[in-house]
């Protein structure tokens, strides 16, 4: 048995722009440009950054919806990109995800009791549909819901509680992995720390493994073992979640905690704000050198030329920038 | 002095198929001149509703003002005419909605959206709304303004929308910007840009602001005032100081708590607050919040609490256990 559960290694993901001439590509989007990481088995990798900044497609690649461009993606010892159909299906099994939106991902057409109980079928998993039946019962209790939720429909069900059936019909698979996509970002402040909480005894319970990808960078905190931190398709710092916090060593990851507020007037008032100037640039043209340059506070010319690697700066405390 | 608005029991209702919900349920609440305020809330609260019915902009027929009265500058904006109306929006009262894209015209240009205001409020001629457009886009941090006068919305980035929507609302000169989720659907860091700006701006020219939202940190950065509804009711109000220092309703000491707080340290455990929003067609008599409160007794399940005063400085909370509340969350 290995001490890692999932490895990325150099992962790319390329999408080609089309609108050029004659309908050829007109530029290639680095949506994923050479991203490393690794989990470890019990572990809660958060995957932070904003819009555009590759995370959601991060974790399409290693769910394989989308076909890396290069790269590999190894679970539990196995790269998925050399595997065919066949073995693919039984993988998958065993990585499952949980979106964001539960209203768009749930079958509006399909009973509660339907969407947790087709997996299970497909699979093999309960063969025996009355047995079934009583697996996703306990399934829903298990997630804070009750028996009789199996017969309602995705419309009768408030948004924390469609999170939960997304949570219930993820647990159904007995997964080593479940890949976490913003599970929490479109529901109310209440509701949310009852999902998290939920997630979170879930994976003592089951002993799951979650990479969690979100750009509420409280909530990944709370979450997390380590956290990955992602600007314009690659990783600029990664580290465990007390050094990420505490001792943040990137420019970025310096700005994006200060950005955000925290619910007490009184530290508002006294807190200094460096408010970082400029947008993300377009990962179509993205610019030279560091990434993160034209909009970084301590940059010099360096900066502009050469590519920062991920170097590790201490044991287990990679960052990529030159000056950190 | 009077406040620059004030509602009185305002209460709006939708006719639903399930039965009509009192979105907004007897409301009252005023903005001072140059105050900022905060009405904060999760979905269905009726923070959005409020704000669209000061501006009578209530989509009917299903949704329409009940009762109430909404004193703009003294004025009683539920009695004037609809041409009347048309004078208060925009011209004095203007809003920056959550989305800027949906709420830009797609087909006009930036220039167009940006001086049809001022044309129709001010009356300025073709050259001196061209030059104020030029003017407001600086001011609102868009550089390159001939250029970007002449681009379509989808050509801007989301914050760039945003500043755009914030232009617009500023372009008359208003004594009151009612933002609606101005940030929410902005990354973290264009967040902190664009409410630097409008607290910038807001000092500057001495314009007010209701700031609708559920993200408490931005209220506690921004706000001099807090209302807090639930259900269609204030449950809670105090200056932003003294409400997360002392907050008194059950409600309001779950919102604070459900939150991981970067500023602390990490909790092994969140606090949230238990069970479902109330469906608003079948709210339960007594208090709305009570099936889910932790403080609960046999009075708040058969009668409605009112806003009472706790303290000074004019925080009111709608607790009958407020007292409680306030010697347990201290400790």
């Amino acid at each position: 048995m290995t001490d890692v559960l999932l490895e990325v290694r150099d992962l790319v993901k390329h999408f080609t722009v089309g609108g050029g001439l004659f309908g050829g590509p007109r530029g290639v989007v680095r949506a994923v440009d050479g991203v490393s990481f690794s989990i470890r088995p019990g572990e809660t990798l958060g995957l932070v950054g904003e819009s555009g900044c590759g995370k959601t497609t991060t974790g399409r690649c290693i769910l394989q919806l989308e076909r890396p461009t290069s790269g590999q993606v190894i679970f539990e010892g196995r790269d998925l990109a050399g595997l065919d159909a066949g073995a693919l299906r039984s993988l998958r099994r065993k990585i499952q995800v949980i979106f964001q939106d539960p209203y768009s991902s749930l079958n509006p057409r399909m009973t509660v009791g339907q969407i947790i109980a087709e997996p299970l079928a497909v699979h093999g998993i309960v063969p025996d549909a009355r047995r079934r039946r009583e697996r996703v019962h306990a399934l829903l209790v298990r997630v804070g819901l009750l028996p009789q939720h199996a017969d309602r429909y995705p419309h009768q069900l408030s948004g924390g509680q469609r999170q939960r059936v997304g949570i219930a019909r993820a647990v159904a698979m007995e997964p080593a992995l479940i890949i976490c996509d913003e599970p929490v970002s479109a529901l109310d402040v209440s509701i949310q720390a009852q999902i998290i909480n939920l997630l979170e005894d879930l994976r003592s319970e089951l002993g799951l493994t979650y990479l969690f990808i979100a750009h509420d960078l409280s909530v990944v905190r709370h979450i997390s073992d380590r956290v990955a931190v992602m600007y314009l398709g690659k990783i600029v710092e990664i580290t465990d979640r007390k050094s990420l916090y505490d001792d943040p060593k990137h420019p970025y990851t310096q700005a994006l905690l200060a950005a955000v507020p925290i619910p007490d007037p009184e530290l508002e008032q006294r807190r200094q704000r460096v408010v970082l100037g400029g947008e993300v640039p377009s990962p179509l043209n993205p610019p030279s050198g560091c990434v993160f340059h034209p909009r970084c506070p301590i940059a010099v010319d360096r900066c502009r030329r050469e590519v920062p690697a991920l170097r590790e700066i201490r044991p287990g405390h990679r960052t990529a920038c030159i000056l950190a | 002095m009077a406040p620059l608005l004030e509602v009185r029991n305002l209460r709006t209702e939708f006719v639903t198929r399930s039965g009509v919900v009192r979105a907004v349920d007897g409301v009252s609440w005023d903005v001072q001149e140059g105050e900022t305020v905060a009405l904060v809330g999760e979905s269905g609260c009726g923070k959005s509703v409020s704000a669209l019915s000061i501006l009578r902009l209530v989509a009917g027929p299903a949704g329409r003002i009940v009762a109430g009265q909404v004193l703009f500058k003294g004025r009683d904006l539920l009695a004037l005419t609809e041409e009347e109306m048309r004078h208060i929006r925009g011209r004095e009262i203007a809003m920056v909605f959550q989305e800027p894209m949906t709420s830009l015209n797609p087909v006009l240009t930036i220039g167009r959206q940006l001086t049809e205001g001022l044309e129709i409020h001010l009356g300025m001629s073709p050259a001196d709304t061209r030059r104020r457009a030029g003017e407001l886009l600086a001011m609102v941090g868009i550089p390159d303004s001939e250029r970007r006068l002449a681009q379509y919305p989808h050509q801007f980035s989301g914050g760039m929308r945003q500043r755009m929507m914030i232009a617009m609302a500023l372009a008359c000169q208003p004594s009151l910007v009612l933002a609606d989720e101005p940030t929410t659907a902005l990354d973290v860091t264009i967040q902190a840009q664009i409410l630097e700006l409008m607290k910038d701006l807001s000092r500057r020219l001495g314009v007010a602001m209701l700031i609708i939202t559920h993200n408490l940190g931005v209220v506690a950065r921004y706000a001099d005032r807090v209302n807090v509804m639930y259900a269609g009711r204030i449950i809670e109000r105090g200056t932003a100081r003294e409400l997360y220092a002392n907050p008194r309703h059950p409600y309001t000491v779950g919102l604070l708590g459900s939150v991981p707080r970067l500023d602390e340290p990490r909790r092994e455990r969140l606090a949230p607050i238990e069970g479902q929003p109330p469906d608003l067609t079948r709210l339960p008599p007594g208090c709305a919040f009570a099936p889910r409160c932790t403080f609960r007794v046999d009075r708040c399940l058969s009668d409605v609490p009112a806003l009472r005063a706790v303290a000074n400085d004019g925080h009111v909370a709608a607790c009958w256990e407020a007292e409680r509340v306030r010697k347990l969350a201290a400790r």
